[in-house]
This record gives structure tokens, sequence and C-alpha cells, in this order.
């Protein structure tokens, strides 16, 4: 028998989270490299569709681990089911999607096997034998490559939302294993209430064709109305990084980002923003980014199409006044 | 309540950080601060503390140099600190670190401990986590809002893209809290003398003699990420920057 991957595909409310289809694609390359065969575990209750559509994958099995005690999510019962599973089947590495989730009971359950969770990798690479995680370190300033210390098996890793594209993820049919599991009463000790979302939105910054998003760069709160003057020369809307928001300066339905909206203008302007993937995977489809920050190794000049080092106070009013005198017919 | 809260000094966001000659760390001679969300969750902390009365207790595993945000934490109102202290422990991992963590507090009962839901510089996210195991207690991670009630705690979750989650807990538990949770305080000019004659126990590597293990997880090399597009660098005077944006934005982007 191969060394197998498990894939842990992440549900919730009984729909299956699309992120888990780029960790089936990225076990698949792995497994390719490797030798070893994929199979794919997905936990909760009522869950048929998403084992259908988990079935439809290239892999050896599926396995479908049932209980309406995990019907909603609660880490003491996911850590309970899991540490049992993954104690009697030895897969040599787990992956799983770096999710809020994930990021919520993997760790724990790692430990419980005495093991240890790699998080956040952006990619992996198989040389001579060894198997390396790449991850971000330093707000995506540094890259690392990572190894475990031990020999396996139990190794585990989760990936970053984007870092495979879900739609690579080859095609077959997998058998359906479905186990039937129980929670003891007492394992769970939290009682989760239902998934909600804050007052509807005001704005849908998703319409907006021009984005002018500000960072921390941007300094105090009056220096907005500069980013606001320059988002309506270009009619378009203003953004902002998480901690613009944090900070009260701007209603929070104008954040960007992972726990923000993701949108994909025409042009992203961003203005003092440092690049942390958290913000990026709300803007990274953008169709042409221009980004200025005085500090030339910020991680947003990865992804921008256009760059300037610069102080953006520097930048930003000249640059109205060329773009007034533009729109006057000077030229 | 008595609460603890763990925290990590981190380079400063702005700071030009620097590889070492070997690529497996950077070299040390920047400036550092408190770890974002680690303050958020001193805050947290803090105003449980007033409106529920209790103890404040902050915890750092670091270097000699992280006692200072040990003494800003006492600045700002935490009663004592507990800093485990030793050169090599920049390098530990998140099992190390919550096993340190562990060991330290031995014997304290608190109701509950706090820690900021990852760091800047690892971005492991895992401490919290891993300690709640450690102590076998429950846990809840990324927390934007802690309300006290009969029984335990009704904590406000964030998930991801806009939703959240309400969700009652029981104590102790270790909660990892998410920035935005509250608005910072500074420290007043009494806080930070009345900080100077509060408790600051040193702990060093030999109170975790054999307890710690090993690291499960090697950095093998650490470098400068590749880039994934090729990004156009504008030079030149500001003006001359300005005119080449307009530029782009006229005739390449025809957005204005
Ligand atoms: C679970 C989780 C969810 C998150 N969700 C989000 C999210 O949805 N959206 C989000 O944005 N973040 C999110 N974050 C936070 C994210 O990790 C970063 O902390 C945040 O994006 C940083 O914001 P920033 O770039 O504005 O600030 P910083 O990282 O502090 O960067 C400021 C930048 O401004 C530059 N600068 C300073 N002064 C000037 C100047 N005068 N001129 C030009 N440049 C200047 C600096 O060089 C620096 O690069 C999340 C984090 C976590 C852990």
């Amino acid at each position: 028998m191969p060394e197998t991957i498990l894939v842990l595909a992440e549900q919730q409310q009984s729909k299956l989270n699309r992120v888990s289809l780029e960790t089936v694609a990225a076990a698949q390359a792995i497994a390719k490299e490797t030798g070893w065969q994929v199979e794919i575990a997905v936990l909760g209750h009522d869950i048929a569709a998403i084992e259908e559509e988990l079935a439809a994958k290239k892999a050896a099995k599926v396995y479908a681990i049932e209980s309406p005690q995990l019907a909603a999510y609660t880490s003491d019962a996911y850590v309970h089911v899991l540490k049992e599973f993954l104690a009697g089947r030895q897969p040599k590495l787990v992956l799983m999607p770096h999710t809020y989730q994930v990021r919520d009971f993997a760790p724990r359950l790692a430990l419980a096997l005495g093991k240890t969770v790699i998080p956040d990798a952006v990619g992996y690479k198989y040389e001579n034998g060894k198997l390396l995680f790449t991850r971000q370190m330093f707000q995506g300033k540094f890259a690392a490559d990572v190894s475990f210390s031990d020999a396996g098996p139990l190794w585990m890793a989760t990936f970053q939302n984007a870092a495979f594209r879900g739609d690579a993820a080859e095609v077959g049919t997998a058998p359906v294993e479905t186990l039937q599991v129980t929670v003891p009463d007492g394992v769970i000790r939290v009682q989760p209430h239902e998934i909600f979302r804050e007052a509807r939105q005001a704005v849908d910054l998703s319409q907006s064709e021009a984005i002018v998003a500000v960072g921390r760069g941007i300094k105090e709160q009056k220096n907005l109305a500069m980013a606001e003057e320059l988002a309506k020369l270009l009619g378009g809307d203003i953004a902002a990084s998480r901690p613009i928001c944090d900070a009260g300066w701007l209603p929070l339905d104008r954040q960007v980002g992972s726990s923000g909206q993701t949108i994909a203008p025409k042009l992203y302007i961003a203005l003092g923003i440092s690049g942390a993937i958290q913000h990026i995977v709300g803007m990274k489809g953008s169709r042409t980014i221009i980004a200025i920050n005085k500090d030339a190794e910020a991680p947003i000049f990865e992804i921008a199409d256009i760059g300037v080092v610069a102080n953006l106070f520097d930048i930003v009013p000249p640059l109205m006044e060329e773009m007034k005198k533009v729109k006057a017919g000077a030229y | 309540m008595k609460i603890l809260v763990c925290i990590k000094q981190v380079p400063q966001k702005d700071a030009p950080l620097k590889l070492n000659e070997a690529g497996t760390w950077i070299r040390e001679d920047v400036p550092y601060e408190v770890n974002e969300p680690d303050a958020y969750a001193l805050e947290e902390a803090l105003q449980q503390k007033e409106k529920h009365g209790g103890e404040v207790v902050v915890i750092t595993v670091g270097p000699p140099r992280s006692q200072q945000v040990l003494r800003e934490a006492l600045a700002k109102g935490a009663d004592r600190a507990i800093h485990l202290a030793d050169d090599s422990f920049v390098t530990l991992d998140a099992v190390s670190t919550a096993r340190a963590i562990a060991v330290a507090i031995e014997g304290q009962s608190f109701d509950m401990i706090f820690t900021g839901l990852q760091s800047d510089d690892y971005g492991f996210a895992q401490t919290g986590v891993l300690l709640a195991e450690l102590l076998g207690w429950p846990h809840a991670t990324i927390i934007i809002g802690i309300e006290k009630t009969e029984s335990g705690l009704r904590l406000k979750r964030e998930l991801e893209a806009g939703q959240y989650q309400w969700m009652d807990m029981p104590l102790p538990c270790v909660l990892t809290i998410q920035s935005g949770i509250n608005k910072l305080r500074y420290a007043t000019l009494m806080g930070i003398k009345q900080a100077r004659n509060k408790p600051l126990q040193q702990l060093t590597r030999t109170h975790l003699e054999g307890k710690l293990g090993t690291n499960l997880q090697t950095i093998e090399r650490l470098y400068v990420p590749t880039k994934q597009k090729t990004t156009e660098m504008l030079q030149g005077s500001p003006t001359e920057i300005a005119k080449k944006l307009v530029d782009i934005l006229r005739n390449e982007l025809r957005v204005i």
C-alpha cells in the first residue's frame, strides 16, 4: 500500500467550502510527485450532497464521518472524532485549507496526537525525497521552507486560500465509506448559535470600477479626505485595510480582505497598505493594481502592476493636480 | 475574574527587516513592539477586570529585550507580569511556547487566558489553542466580543467574509482575540510610575528543564519571496511620477 495523503474537506451548514477543492488539488499534486495516494474525509450531518461532490474527484476513497453532534461545528467534537479517526488510519500527511474553522481545531487535534501542524502554507517543495512546505513569515515580508522534524506519519499542514486552483482538482470516481460516529456526553463543552451577518451593508464595493484603498500609512483620520477626493476624481469609491476600520475611521463595509469584502475592480489604488495576505485575498483579482508605499520591500509590490516607492503625501496631491488639469482639458 | 494575557514582542510594523547571514532568521537589530492582537487581548482583559473585578497577569516567552512589552502592560494596568526569558526562546515553535507558558502558570488558577489570534512574526495562530489542549480547557478563536453570563461567557466569534456567530462557553477557557475587539488605551504617566512597583517575576530556561521537548517543525531556510507579477516601478520626482500615473490612468487604463 502506498502512503496516504488525507484531505479534510470543510463544510458549513451542509455546504462544501469551495476552498476544500484547492486542498484536493494540492494533495493530488503532491501525490503525483511522491507516489502517495489521496483520500478525502468530511465531517457533518446530512451531507450526502457533499459526499457525492467529493466522490467525483480523483481519490482512492472518500470518508463521510457522520453524526448529529457534528451538525454544528464545535472544536470539541471535531477534535474528539478526528483524533480517533486519524489514530486508527495513520495517514502519512493530513492536508486542510487554512480556514477559520481549521485554525480553530487543527492545532489542538495535532497536539492531541503528539504532532504538529505547519499552518498557512502557500506551496510545497519535494526536494530529494524531502517534503517542505513554504509559508509566509513576518506578514509576507519573507518566505520560509519548513519541514517536519519527525519521519511521520500524521504530518499535518494547512494551505492558504488560493494557494492552489480548485478547478484544477482532477475528476474521477471515488468509493464512499460512511462512518457513523457518536460523541459521548460531556465532550462538547460549548454551545454554538446561528451564524449571522450584521445589518445589511450600506455600500457594495463590488459594483465599483475604481477603488482607492487606504491603509495605516494614511496616518490620521483627517487624511482620509484626500483619499476620498482621489476616489471621486476617478469616479470610484474609498475602501480600507482592516486597521482603518478597527480604528473606526471608516465603517466595516469599506473593509477589503478575508474578513471584509472581496472585490475585483478595474483599478485598485493601494495607499500605504503593506499587503498582508488577509488583505490581498480580497483584492488580488483587480485588473490593475497601483501601489504607493514608502517601503520598497512591502509585500504589496509583489502583486502590484504599477509601483511607486514614495511617501504617499508627496505623490497624491500632485497626482490630483495633474488629473484635474487633464480633466479640464488642459492637455 | 483572574485573567492571564499572553503577549509577544515582534519587530515594529514599519521596521526594515534583513536576513541574517545563514538565511535562517532576521537580523535582530531592529525596533520592536507588542504584537498588535496581543495589545487588544490585554485591553480586553483590563476592561473585563474593570467590569467584574479580579486580577490581570501578563506573560511573555522571549529574549531579555521582550521585558519591554511587560513593562508597558503593567503601565496600562496589568497587576503583575511573568517573563520567561532566554535568547533561545526566539526559535521556539508554537507547541514549545505553549508548554513553557503552561509550566510557568502551574498551580495558579486562572478563569480565562487570552492570547492574540496570531503573531506578526511566525503567524502560527496556534499558541492559545495549544495551551487550551495542554490545560484540558475549552477554547474559542478569533473572538471580537465577550460578555459574562451566569454560567460562563457569551462570545462573539468572527467568521469569514463578514459572518459572525455567538457561542456560549464555560469557564475556565482560553480565547484568542481579534484586533478591533475594543479601543486601545494609552498608558498614563501615573500608570508608568505605578508599574515600577508592580511584581515582575523572572523565570529562566532552567525552570523548564525537561518540560519543553524539541521543536516538531524546522525552518530550513528563510528568504525574500519571489514576485508573482512583473511590476512597473515608476521613478522620478513626485511631479514626474504624478504625470506618469496620469498618463497610465488616461491612456492605458482609460479611467479618466
Ligand atoms: C484572521 C485575520 C483576518 C484579517 N482580515 C483582514 C481583512 O479583511 N482586511 C485587511 O486589510 N486586513 C485583515 N487582517 C489584518 C492583516 O493581517 C494586516 O494586519 C492588515 O491588512 C495591515 O493593514 P495595513 O497594510 O494598512 O497596515 P500595515 O501593515 O501597518 O502597513 C502600513 C503600510 O503603510 C506604509 N506607509 C506608512 N507610511 C507611509 C507613507 N507616508 N507613504 C506611503 N506608505 C506609507 C508602510 O510602509 C506599510 O507598508 C486580518 C488579520 C487576521 C489575522
